[in-house]
């Protein structure tokens, strides 16, 4: 594991040490994540990248503290020093949503069709700050919705989920997690619903907003491209462990981990031979590289 | 949405009339001749041929229909022995048996069977909602499973049989109840109350065993939803999660099947009627069904099958009220 300078944990706006996601099922006891160590510097984006199943929305739903039913996380997560997982509920209601903001994968299924983009925005924003009036909190929902460029956005607040195309609903999401300003955004696989380019646009919105408004982001994906071009670090996890960690840069031009390499290898490029279809497989992880 | 009416409307009638012309098929043409039947015993033909003439039995098929028809809209009259009785508009017949109008047999009872399917309507919605979110909200645990068993038994029983047991427990052992009476309200509403009350529960059971069924389901399934994930990724208080998030998507469907059921009740319920021997549609259908009572039992069919035609419409009208999706399909 290279370039990574552990100890200045002072600056660090996330720091998860030796987190472990266990679900109990009728079969016993599973782990989906397997004691992983990461930290996310103010201001950092970090990417976490991984196939299906590797781990990462299981990563992220703990640091929520949204993980489903039968899911137990252990370790520590601290959120500016505060252990999130030693949190009750009624605390980590209130740092969720208004200090760590989440964005989902599929802005459709994750918004509520029965309620309008702009009381969805604005329930946030009423629900943390108290004697807040409707009128006002939507003032707030339609100035995110400017933010992530929505435009005529003081009538599009009074439309319902599916009156909007995939990109906008991905921008409404964005712009329910800003709306708070939080200091971390998470966003799991925020473009995998979304064609190429809506992806681009939605990316270089991240970039944006995290430029403005020096949010945290802990971007996860399984796409290295979209890694590259937003976040500075970027974590590796395979079957719940992680494989390799450190700058993007590092990373990319120097991969420390066979399993790393043989992903960056998958990535097609301009400049490969065309008619050549590469079939390197991935050794499966159980057996391999587990205990 | 005034297209969105007008189509429904539309078929709405075509449906009515279809509805109108297989039962009249169904009663008149293919049941045994009511001019005999009115005939009685010691009949001669010639007697028979000028009862049939007087029904206008005697006419071809379409004309028989179309006389019905347009009796519906203009009212009709009929020759009852030797004395001209007018039926006006809309005429759904005559019963020759109670020598009575058909239409104004059921205005007397369609009163006690809406009391009796709303009263037990609202009981089962309350008793099924309440079931079932609590179900939902401890699934898998004690008060889940206590509610899975108690809606097993419940759907399981006859209501003939719980309606005896109830009779028998309620009011001849313990006598807390009256007998059911059709006592109207505006005479003593604690009376009718208590009247109607064994009736609502017998008639509620099965269905409040439904709903909890249903409503646990849609709750559970709509816990899964991932638009309830975000309201928890916002941070919302976990009262407004469930208000906002969960309930009004997992109870809206409820709508669609709550207005269907009232709709079919308002044709009468035969079973609970009939054993409290309370005289509304139900029971006037078990009777006319018995004694081969041509004109009523057409004229209750129709009753039915018009409540429960209207009753999808009023399902539809308030689906485009509670649904944003309905709502801007039926304006396109």
């Amino acid at each position: 594991m290279t370039g990574d300078n552990v100890n200045d944990t002072a600056d660090d706006l996330l720091r998860v040490e030796d987190l472990c996601v266990e679900f109990r099922t009728a079969g016993g006891v599973t782990r989906v994540v397997d004691s992983i160590d990461f930290a996310v510097p103010r201001g950092g984006a970090l990417g976490i990248v991984g196939e299906s199943g590797s781990g990462k929305s299981m990563t992220s739903l703990a640091i929520m503290g949204l993980l489903p039913k039968g899911g137990a996380a252990s370790g520590s997560i601290r959120f500016e020093g505060t252990d999130l997982l030693a949190q009750r509920e009624s605390a980590l209601r209130r740092i969720r949503g208004d200090r760590i903001a989440m964005i989902f994968q599929d802005p459709l299924s994750s918004l509520n069709p029965y309620y309008t983009v702009g009381v969805q925005i604005a329930e946030a924003y009423r629900s943390h700050r108290s004697g807040v009036s409707a009128r006002a909190a939507k003032k707030v929902a339609i100035e995110a919705m400017e933010r992530v460029h929505i435009h005529d956005a003081a009538r599009r607040a009074d439309h319902y989920p599916h009156q909007f195309s995939g990109g906008m609903r991905q921008r409404i999401m964005i712009a329910m997690a800003l709306s708070m300003e939080p200091d971390l955004i998470i966003a799991d696989e925020p473009t995998t619903a979304l064609d190429v380019t809506v992806q681009a646009q939605i990316l270089a919105l991240l970039a944006e907003i995290r430029r403005d408004t020096g949010a945290g982001l802990i971007l996860i994906t399984h796409d290295l491209a979209v890694v590259s071009e937003v976040a500075d670090r970027i974590v590796v996890m395979r079957g719940g462990r992680l494989v390799e960690k450190g700058s993007v840069e590092d990373v990319f031009s120097d991969p420390q981990h066979e399993y790393t390499r043989r992903l960056l290898d998958a990535v097609p490029r301009i400049d490969d031979e065309i008619g050549e279809l590469r079939t390197t497989a991935i050794p499966v992880v159980c057996g391999e590289e587990k205990r | 949405m005034i297209r969105f009416l007008g189509s429904r409307v539309l078929g709405m009638l075509v449906v009515l009339f279809l509805v109108t012309l297989f039962t009249y098929v169904i009663f008149f043409v293919l049941s045994p001749d009511p001019a005999v039947q009115i005939c009685g015993k010691n009949c001669t033909p010639e007697r028979i041929e000028q009862i049939r003439a007087n029904l206008g039995l005697d006419l071809p098929f379409w004309q028989q229909f179309w006389e019905y028809i347009s009796g519906l809209f203009t009212g009709r009259e009929y020759v009852v022995a030797g004395a001209v009785v007018t039926c006006p508009a809309p005429c759904l017949g005559y019963s020759f048996q109670t020598g009575q109008l058909v239409s104004e047999m059921i205005v007397q009872r369609l009163p006690i069977s809406a009391t009796i399917a709303i009263g037990a309507a609202i009981l089962w919605l309350i008793g099924g909602l309440i079931g079932g979110v609590l179900s939902a909200v401890h699934e898998g645990r004690f008060t889940d499973k206590f509610f899975a068993g108690l809606t097993l038994g419940a759907m399981s029983i006859p209501n003939y049989v719980l309606a005896l047991v109830l009779q028998f427990v309620l009011v001849v052992a313990l006598g807390w109840l009256p007998f059911p009476q059709a006592v109207p309200f505006a005479e003593d509403p604690g009376q009718w109350f208590l009247n109607f009350l064994m009736p609502w529960i017998v008639l509620a059971v099965g269905y409040a065993a439904v709903y909890t069924r249903l409503t646990r389901a849609n709750v559970i399934e709509t816990l899964q939803e991932n638009f309830v994930r975000t309201a928890n990724a916002k941070g919302l208080s976990s009262s407004l999660v469930w208000r906002r998030h969960a309930l009004r998507p997992a109870l809206t469907p409820i709508v669609t099947i709550f207005g269907m059921d009232i709709a079919g009740l308002l044709g009468g319920a035969v079973i609970t009627e009939t054993v409290f021997g309370l005289n509304g549609v139900g029971k006037l259908t078990a009777d006319s069904i018995s004694s081969n009572d041509q004109p009523v039992i057409m004229a209750v069919t129709l009753l039915s099958a018009f409540f429960v035609i209207v009753g999808n419409l009023v399902v539809d009208l308030l689906y485009t009220a509670i649904d944003p999706r309905v709502r801007t399909a039926a304006r396109a």
